[in-house]
């Protein structure tokens, strides 16, 4: 074969290319997880903490269409604690900061939801984006 | 046993799209507690307006209007193809055109009306959104729109006889005078209206340019109950609706 120095260093080159993303991904440096302000005002959430982490997004979800499809108003949880479904008045009622507590873990996951186009954060009232 | 290979094909195939679809397919999502409506919240089967113009007067309903925009978050934009509107007042042949005529007396010519979403009982706007952002609420009669489906396509508003839709072509925030934060603002490319203050009847409140009112000139309540209020004045006074022609069936009644 003619070359062969060359194909086999090319070939050895593409596999390392290809591989680094995996090498780098399980080895290279890591952001540490940003530190969430917990609410002081309140001992627990909507439902238990492991489960809102996990499905914030949903219970988010089906209040919404609740709230606005099926005029409902209260969220009774399993513990039998009552809640309005509102995302200001209860959500944000608690963690008060939307910048240290929503916004950094949603900048740590590279996730943009884009709930403050138009609910309004509550350390930052009238402009988006540029919470603190 | 055997198996063909056109058989094993199939059901392979099948196996495989059943797995690959079935997370996408069920996206049903049980909440560990449960739902239930607000035990304030005012009921009826359709809610309707009557809006007395003998009563009404124009620089009254400026600051109703004002109160509206206020607690609803709606931007303040002076150029006019922009404006966001909830409740407007315009004069009588933009109001009822097809009653206008150049010979109507002074006291309709020289006057404006208050308008707002006429909540139809058939609405067009219903009809033309394409993906269900704008629907009428069964349960009384209430024509909403879900700002977070809205796609900004613009058919409700060109399927509305009564331009009671606004589109918001910047975004509204920077000309909100003073934010509420307990109700959203929208954003750029979304349709906006009068939403009856849904949100102030769900916890017991009456309507806030009803409340506002200082004149009683306007009087909400339900119009599937034949012993409201609002049936026994539609009852005894004479009144129109707007456009009836189309058969749209506003719930929004004026009397002048």
């Amino acid at each position: 074969m003619q070359g062969k120095g060359w194909v086999i260093t090319g070939m050895i080159l593409f596999a390392a290319l290809a591989a680094f993303p995996f090498y780098w991904y399980a080895v290279g440096p890591t952001e540490p997880f940003p530190e969430l302000e917990k609410p002081q005002k309140a001992k627990n959430c909507v439902e238990s903490i492991t489960f809102m982490r996990a499905n914030h997004m949903r219970l988010l979800d089906t209040w919404r269409v609740a709230v606005v499809r099926d005029h409902m108003l209260i969220y009774t949880a399993a513990s039998g604690q009552t809640f309005e479904m509102n995302l200001h008045k209860t959500c944000l009622g608690c963690h008060t900061s939307t910048a240290k507590f929503c916004d950094r873990c949603h900048a740590y996951n590279d996730v943009t939801p884009p709930c403050w186009d138009c609910h309004v954060a509550t350390n930052a009232p009238g402009k988006k984006g540029e919470s603190q | 046993m055997t198996i063909s290979r056109r058989k094993f094909l199939k059901t392979a195939s099948a196996a495989g799209l059943s797995v690959a679809t079935g997370p996408a397919m069920s996206h049903g999502f049980d909440l560990p507690g449960r739902i239930s409506p607000g035990p304030q919240a005012l009921k009826a089967k359709r809610w309707a307006m009557v809006v007395d113009m003998k009563k009404c007067d124009s620089q009254c309903t400026e600051n109703c209007i004002g109160v509206c925009h206020e607690i609803h978050n709606v931007p303040f934009i002076k150029t006019a193809e922009h404006q966001v509107m909830w409740l407007f007042q315009e004069p009588y042949e933009n109001t009822f055109p097809e009653r206008a005529h150049e010979l109507i007396s002074n006291r309709l010519k020289n006057r404006k009306f208050f308008l707002l979403c006429n909540h139809c009982n058939d609405p067009p706007c219903v009809r033309a959104c394409p993906t269900q952002a704008t629907f009428k609420r069964k349960k009384d009669g209430i024509v909403m729109i879900d700002y977070h489906r809205c796609i900004g396509c613009r058919f409700c508003m060109a399927a509305c006889p009564y331009g009671s839709r606004s589109f918001n072509f910047r975004d509204p925030r920077p000309y909100i005078r003073k934010i509420h934060p307990e109700f959203p603002t929208r954003r750029k490319g979304v349709v906006e209206k009068c939403n009856f203050c849904q949100e102030r009847l769900e916890v017991g409140q009456m309507p806030a340019c009803v409340e506002t009112c200082e004149k009683g000139a306007m009087v909400f309540g339900d119009l599937g109950d034949p012993s409201s209020e609002i049936r026994r004045i539609l009852a005894e006074k004479h009144h129109a609706r707007r456009k009836p022609e189309l058969g749209t069936r506003p719930s929004v009644f004026y009397i002048f």
